[in-house]
């Protein structure tokens, strides 16, 4: 696996400390981790255990009440994400990071083409000739196993797992270094979700992506995951391998989660 | 049928401005209506007139409304503009409207409330029947509504005092800045004070806040506002000049009032209470003073922690879209010619369309 | 009111010089250097409310207002016509509150007021050619909110005006703007050139005249200093191009111009002639013709000087 061919790279995101309150209400609490360049970490816990404010921490859209998150940037290297200038920031999320929303419609421009919305990142990065972006949403639709001649339409006309093809090859064809997915497979149906969490990982493997993907679904996770954080009460209560963790669970809430899902 | 020029512009704008004099006078054999007649008798859409336009000058704005031919944004307009001009001495101080000389007061929230329940000349509860009595002129004045028994309190506690030794309704903050924001002279910026924002509501087209105010009861951002009280009389203005420094009454106006109150379950820090909308117009402008406190009070949901999807909770889209005077203007401004736009898109549609056809086509094109 | 007092209604009894009172103009002046600091940079200004209508050229008053004085020469254009009945209009009034000499002629006028032109002659130094902007937002047909909208000139984040332009050649095989195509300044800030047509973009680059922009119902200011680039956005493979015409001006021949569509009669007959009447009228002085030279509308474009 990736995690071990790269358990020698320098860190590629270090989280230290990482706490945010909203308020009296606690978001999450001390989070610190590594990660390294392909690895794909994720985190998991019942709704309402921090995974989503965590999430939101970590990818620069919401400032944490205390704690660092710091990430390898192109330009400035290991750098406290919040401690750059808004417009740096903006652009590292624009050039280095991609975010896949649980939603296609958060994450697409619902009112142009599923091609333009493909081709976006291509124009953020500066790039200025059609005929390229063209071919290569073209060649990205059929990564994502995606009708070519449909490139044109509206996402309102795709279905949801199409749509949320769409949403990834908008989030990967800029090559980004790290790609946060929020429940990707959360609002699809049963077929749909498996089809579409294969080919996630086969196109993780082959692009060598690391990858932070929240989730409550303990399957989605053995399936994706190379490490496991487990949230409870914006708490991190375990983290380990992802086969450690779910074949020896130490926590008794971790415990909890691994039973309920072998139960299904 | 043959191209006629439409050279010589000058001609025919004085020639048009000839005509609209004509057509503002109407039949010569009937009187002209004179500006005092107006000032009078249609009170209510002199009070418009100034409380849109933003003036308070009963005559000016008779005036206004006589020159609009009863075109009342038209009005607005023409008070606007001139009021622009202006210079500016300075800002009164805030106005004490628990000091009014109250003509009417009412609040739906207390069958009794100190001061009590005044109604005043009001249109509720009359019977909506065309009263051809009027149409008869020259009939004498009508009679002289009897006195009241017990004259009025004055002060006449506001809605806020008599909840005052309760903490139960939120009380009025008064801004930090020592000057409030002034959309005459500052353009709107986001996220808008309350200032900026019950400034430009007051300014606001009467019709489009009725329409919000009703969209917001009918349950698109509902904030279960409740009449808390309406009051509408004459209230003292004062001015501290410079040279004096202390305040010196300059003059009255007729304002009317209105809080609204809504329900407010709490928070973590703060308590559960009563929260307001505020209303304030120039005049006897009741629709609109309801109206503009019920859409306050639905754009305050930060504050409250409110879900916020509804128009009128939309602070660009309220506030951009109030004023009567920028939309009338931008939305007729589609008279003037666009006939070089026109061309750009003309010469487009052309191509477009032969493209298609060609598609459509190929065969027999070729064979041209 | 007896007989020797004045007209109510005339504007130099009642109005400062040039309508605005001075601490107005001063303030847009502000705002005016500030637009020429930070060219294609959208400056909020107090605009004031005019006796136009919003919409109707509030912007290009107000800047106009603020500059002139009765040295200057003043030419008003709408739709490349100074007899245009709006162009007319202001210049009256200008005429009126300002007391400066007014003028067709484009290389005589110090301040050229225009709506949706530039004139083809081109502008030297010293002048100033002052645009009535309806939308100074060039991002705004595709993003409905300011607080959007400011945050992507900050960020510099125009992904979004090229999507525009992506999916036009998608779906037309080309890029459809044809009037307001967004221009780069100073490879910065993304600007509305106000609804031009995109013949007249080219002239915006490297002008030796100062052009301000002016909207006064959105409150904002924006300008070119002389000699700005200014880019017509565009893809490598779709280079920027502008409107060409089968026909020459049926008047005074032009080949070069832009050209107004003048419908003849209602059996589809037509004529071409330039959008830019005093162009076209120095043409015809100067002995150009076109196929329809001595039509009746070359005698009024002829006879109107004022």
């Amino acid at each position: 696996m990736n995690a071990v061919a790269n358990i020698q790279a320098e860190p590629l995101l270090r989280v230290q400390g990482l706490s945010k309150w909203y308020g009296h209400v606690l978001g999450c609490r001390d989070v610190s981790f590594e990660m390294r360049p392909g690895e794909v970490l994720g985190v998991v816990g019942e709704s309402g255990s921090g995974k989503t404010t965590l999430l939101k921490c970590l990818s620069g859209r919401l400032v944490p009440s205390s704690g660092q998150v710091e990430f390898e940037t192109r330009r400035h290297g290991l750098t406290d994400i919040y401690a750059l200038s808004e417009p740096d920031r903006r652009r590292m999320q624009r050039e280095d990071w991609g975010f896949v929303h649980q939603n296609p419609r958060d994450g697409l421009r619902m009112r142009v083409s599923g091609g333009a919305n493909v081709a976006e990142p291509l124009m953020n990065m500066g790039q200025r000739h059609y005929g390229e972006m063209r071919r290569s949403t073209v060649e990205w639709l059929e990564r994502v196993e995606l009708d070519t001649s449909r490139i044109d339409d509206k996402p309102r006309n795709f279905s949801g797992g199409m749509q949320q093809r769409i949403q990834v090859a908008r989030n990967l064809i800029h090559g980004p270094k790290l790609v946060f997915m929020d429940e990707p497979t959360g609002g699809l149906d049963v077929s749909v979700q498996a089809r579409l969490l294969d080919l996630l990982r086969e196109l993780v493997r082959d692009l060598g992506l690391a990858v932070i993907i929240v989730t409550h679904d303990m399957a989605v996770a053995r399936l994706m995951a190379d490490r496991l954080l487990v949230m409870r009460r914006g708490e991190v209560v375990e983290t380990g391998l992802t086969d450690q963790v779910l074949d020896d669970p130490q926590h008794a809430y971790t415990q909890l989660l691994v039973s309920s899902v072998l139960q299904i | 049928m043959a191209y006629v020029s439409v050279k010589g512009g000058e001609k025919a704008i004085e020639n048009a401005h000839l005509w609209l004099a004509e057509a503002r006078r109407g039949d010569p054999s009937v009187a002209e209506v004179g500006v005092d007649q107006i000032r009078e008798q249609l009170s209510l859409a002199v009070d418009r007139v100034m409380a849109e336009g933003s003036c308070y000058d009963p005559g000016l704005a008779a005036l206004a409304v006589k020159q609009a031919r009863g075109d009342l944004p038209e009005a607005i307009f023409l008070v606007r503009a001139y009021r622009t001009t202006l210079p500016r001495f300075g800002g009164s101080e805030p106005v004490d409207t628990e000091k009014m000389h109250v003509r009417r007061r009412i609040s739906a929230a207390f069958k009794d409330i100190p001061g009590g329940q005044v109604l005043g000349p009001t249109f509720d509860y009359t019977h909506r029947l065309l009263d051809f009595t009027l149409a008869a002129e020259g009939l004498p004045p009508p009679a002289p509504a009897p006195a009241s028994e017990t004259p009025s309190s004055w002060p006449m506690p506001t809605i806020g005092s008599v909840f005052a030794h309760e903490d139960l309704l939120e009380a009025d903050a008064r801004s930090e800045a020592e000057t409030p924001f002034d959309l005459t002279r500052e353009p709107m910026s986001f996220p808008a004070g309350r200032d900026q924002r019950l400034q430009a509501l007051a300014r606001g087209d009467e019709g489009f806040l009725l329409s919000l105010a009703y969209s917001s009861q009918r349950g698109w951002g509902s904030t279960h506002p409740l009449c808390g009280e309406i009051r509408l009389g004459d209230v003292a203005v004062e001015f501290v000049p410079e040279e004096l420094g202390f305040p010196i009454e300059i003059g009255e106006v007729t304002l009317t009032e209105c809080q609204m109150l809504s329900g407010f379950a709490g928070s973590a820090e703060r308590a559960p209470q009563f929260t307001r909308g505020y209303g304030l117009a120039f005049g006897h402008s009741e629709r609109k003073a309801m109206s503009m406190a019920i859409v306050d009070r639905a754009l305050r949901h930060r504050e409250v922690g409110e879900q916020a999807d509804a128009p009128v909770q939309d602070e660009e889209f309220v506030l951009y879209h109030s004023d009567n005077v920028e939309a009338s203007g931008f939305v007729q401004h589609l008279k003037l010619p666009h006939y070089v736009d026109f061309q750009a898109d003309l010469q487009l549609i052309r191509r477009l369309r032969r493209e298609h056809f060609e598609r459509l086509n190929p065969v027999q094109e070729a064979a041209e | 009111m007896t007989e020797a007092s004045p007209p109510a209604n005339l504007a130099e009894r009642y109005y400062n010089y040039a309508y605005l009172d001075e601490q107005t103009k001063r303030m847009i002046r502000r705002a005016i250097l500030k637009a020429l600091a930070i060219p294609g940079y959208q400056a909020p200004f107090g605009s004031r409310e005019m006796p136009v209508p919003y919409g109707w050229g509030t912007g290009g008053i107000q800047l106009t207002a603020a500059i002139i004085g009765p040295d200057d020469v003043y030419k008003c254009i709408d739709q490349g016509a100074d007899d245009t009945t709006n162009a007319v209009s202001i210049r009256k009034f200008f005429a009126k509150v300002a007391d400066v000499a007014t003028t067709e002629d484009t290389s005589d006028a110090t301040i050229i007021q225009t709506r949706h032109r530039i004139p083809e002659q081109s502008l030297k130094a010293g002048q100033v050619l002052v645009f009535q902007v309806p939308q100074p937002e060039p991002l705004r047909g595709l993003e409905a909110r300011e607080t959007e909208t400011r945050a992507m000139h900050a960020y510099e984040e125009y992904g979004l005006q090229y999507v525009s332009l992506y999916e036009n050649i998608s779906a037309y095989g080309r890029i459809a703007a044809t009037a307001g195509y967004p221009v780069m300044i100073e490879e910065r800030y993304l600007m509305s050139p106000s609804p031009i047509p995109k013949f007249d973009n080219p002239k915006m680059d490297d002008n030796e005249a100062i052009l301000l922009f002016g909207a006064g119902r959105e409150k904002r200011i924006y300008a070119l200093p002389p000699h700005t680039r200014v880019r017509s956005l565009d893809f490598e493979d779709y280079p920027f191009e502008v409107q060409s015409w089968e026909e020459n001006c049926a008047l005074c021949g032009a080949e070069d111009s832009y050209l107004d569509e003048v419908v003849l009669d209602d059996a589809g007959n037509k004529m071409f002639v330039c959008s830019d009447s005093h162009f076209c009228g120095e043409r015809r002085k100067a002995g150009h013709s076109g196929p329809m030279a001595g039509h009746q509308l070359d005698q009024t474009v002829e006879g109107n000087t004022p």
